[in-house]
């Protein structure tokens, strides 16, 4: 347990619950990023693309910004491309039609006390878990 | 006027403070997500102390922001309207969750981390389009 980080990791889920909280109370919107994305790639609607646009280009900024200007932490996990490529597909498959990823179901779902979240981050956890302990465990990969 | 414009400013805003959180947190970088699902490994439970920092946060502040009339910028609150655990939820937060712990990536650290030179966001970005496009799919032909 060498590399937990319990006190960044408050803080960053606090800044994370406070800018979940900044769109709900000004632009009425949930913060999940996977519907707020997908309303800009598979279901575009007329006059609903600008918000979308600058609130993922506002998510760009701030991991650049962070990761220059305070801590360099992200690391690639040189995986091989054929499974970023399933990883990815899956990721986007699942959270269209699961309506939702980490945010919108696990920091607003869970905020707004919604059943449905609460089944679906108990089930991206648990097979999430599943998932890993069968690649590096059992076939040994990453 | 203002107020479209005020919009897409606070659009903006969340977005950065979103993923400057999730980089805060050290949630940008998927080698500390495996770590996390690897449970049976060297196990790092970061990731439940962020969960549980940005959902306390969102417990206390939805319930205040979910009783006013209205968001300050928009004429209505735009929320879920599904609130129980069907079927796509399920089938579609397997499948995200068997992504997830393939790659360690969800929608939130892929754009936090797509400009910072890697290709590697990049490749599960085009990926997860490719997904969610897929679902669409899917979904058009029944």
């Amino acid at each position: 347990m060498e590399s937990f980080t319990p006190v960044t990791g408050l803080i960053g889920g606090i800044i994370i619950g406070l800018a979940a909280t900044l769109l709900l109370w000004f632009n009425g919107r949930i913060a999940g990023i996977s519907g707020i994305f997908n309303g800009l790639v598979t279901a575009r609607r007329k006059g609903d693309t600008l918000w979308r646009f600058l609130f993922i280009l506002g998510m760009v900024a701030g991991g650049v910004v962070h990761q220059n200007f305070i801590e360099h932490s992200y690391q690639p996990l040189n995986a091989p491309i054929w499974l970023l490529v399933l990883g990815g597909m899956l990721v986007g498959f699942g959270t269209s039609m699961g309506s939702g990823c980490a945010s919108g179901h696990g920091v607003c779902g869970l905020g707004r006390l919604s059943v449905r979240s609460l089944t679906a981050v108990l089930i991206f956890l648990s097979v999430g878990i599943l998932t890993t302990y069968v690649m590096r465990h059992l076939l040994g990969v990453l | 006027m203002a107020h479209i414009h005020k919009f897409k400013l606070f659009a903006f805003l969340a977005g950065f403070l979103l993923s400057f959180g999730i980089s805060y947190a050290g949630m940008i970088n998927p080698n500390k997500i495996l770590a996390f699902l690897d449970v049976t490994g060297n196990w790092d439970p970061t990731l439940l102390v962020v969960l549980g920092g940005a959902v306390g946060v969102t417990l206390i502040t939805f319930r205040f922001v979910m009783r006013l009339p209205k968001p300050l910028l928009h004429h209505q609150f735009v929320l879920p309207t599904l609130t129980k655990a069907d079927r796509p939820l399920i089938i579609g937060q397997v499948v995200f969750g068997m992504g997830w712990g393939l790659i360690g990536y969800c929608p939130g650290p892929v754009f936090s981390s797509i400009a910072l030179g890697y290709a590697e966001p990049v490749i599960v970005m085009l990926s997860m389009v490719a997904g969610a496009f897929m679902y669409k799919w899917v979904n058009a032909r029944k």
